[in-house]
């Protein structure tokens, strides 16, 4: 597995980590007894930041399109 | 003696030599994180209700961590990309953000393991447990900025609920003639502490690794690059390897260890 291939499945597990906390802020903060601020602005700002990384991945792929994945 | 297949694939694997060499290196690695990921999850399964701390790491900070670490490996990929495209400013651009990005890693982990290590709990002779940040300590007395805790409910989940009632807390003076036990969160004030200084500490130590590594081949090494430039883009891409596993192990580590 190539570099390119490995950072494809980083992005992907990144993804998964961005939106995934994104929810559990968001949860937190609509919970009555932990909810504060903080759990509201870093769900907005790990929901911008996956966006941002879902952008990133497909100007990666078509920039490196001629490398192997091997 | 030259070295062979350093450049070309080996007939039998379809790979160059290094890039077996840091995959089977990857394999054991996967291991000793995977056995101390599992001692992880057996210990929070079998912790008693209340007794395993919740709350107690700052999400926002290790967030900021989570993103240096997402940034070096994005500039790890772009550098190589550079690499090879022969631009070589381009990819000494690119591995100079890699290597800033794991010191300032290095440099918040190095807050939190400070903001550990100066707080403290303290159980005195009556029974009541305090907890807060060392504010100033002598022979006579102990000063905390911190709370009272009710620990009926575990000493772990009383510190959770006092601090999300008084964030800061207040000044407690408690004089050392009254104290039974007095010990900071350091790896031997209970169980989670010990595994989260066990993981992060030796994760702590791959990132220090990985940016020496990287560090290295993007100054004294770089001489390779006008000599042998195949090779050299290939010792960037096993290296690349190295540090996109240190950053995937963040990755799980992040969620299993601030946010469950």
């Amino acid at each position: 597995m190539s570099l390119k291939a490995f950072h494809v499945v980083f992005i992907l597990a990144s993804l998964a980590l961005c939106f995934g906390m994104s929810a559990w802020a968001f949860w937190q903060y609509s919970d009555n007894e932990s909810s504060s601020q903080t759990h509201l602005l870093l769900g907005t700002f790990c929901l911008i930041s996956g966006i941002c990384l879902g952008i990133y991945g497909r100007y990666f792929l078509r920039k490196l399109r001629d490398v192997s994945y091997l | 003696m030259e070295i062979p297949y350093t450049v070309e694939p080996r007939k039998d694997t379809g790979l160059y030599n290094a890039k077996v060499g840091i995959w089977l290196f990857l394999a054991s690695e996967v291991m000793l994180f995977g056995a101390l990921f599992s001692s992880y999850i057996l210990l929070r399964v079998g912790a008693d209700v209340g007794e395993w701390p919740r709350d107690l790491l700052n999400v926002p900070i290790g967030t900021v961590n989570t993103l240096v670490l997402i940034c070096s490996s994005v500039t790890v990929v772009l550098g190589w990309a550079a690499l090879k495209q022969n631009n070589f400013a381009k990819y000494r651009m690119f591995q100079t953000i890699t290597v800033l990005c794991a010191f300032a890693f290095v440099g918040i982990k190095s807050f939190e393991y400070y903001d550990k290590f100066t707080h403290y709990q303290v159980i005195t002779k009556d029974g009541k447990v305090y907890d807060g940040h060392l504010h100033s300590r002598t022979a006579e007395q102990v000063v905390l900025q911190g709370h009272e805790i009710d620990a009926s409910k575990g000493k772990a989940e009383g510190v959770r609920k006092a601090q999300k009632a008084d964030k800061h807390g207040k000044e407690i003076v408690i004089k050392t003639s009254d104290i039974q036990k007095i010990g900071n969160y350091g790896p031997k004030h209970n169980t989670y502490m010990s595994i989260y200084f066990t993981l992060t500490g030796l994760h702590a130590l791959h990132v220090i690794a990985g940016a020496l590594v990287i560090a290295y081949i993007l100054w004294p090494g770089a001489r390779m690059w006008k000599t042998e430039p195949e090779r050299y883009a290939n010792r960037v891409e096993v290296s690349g390897l190295f540090w996109h596993f240190v950053d995937l192990v963040w990755i799980f580590l992040f969620p299993v260890l601030y946010l469950l």
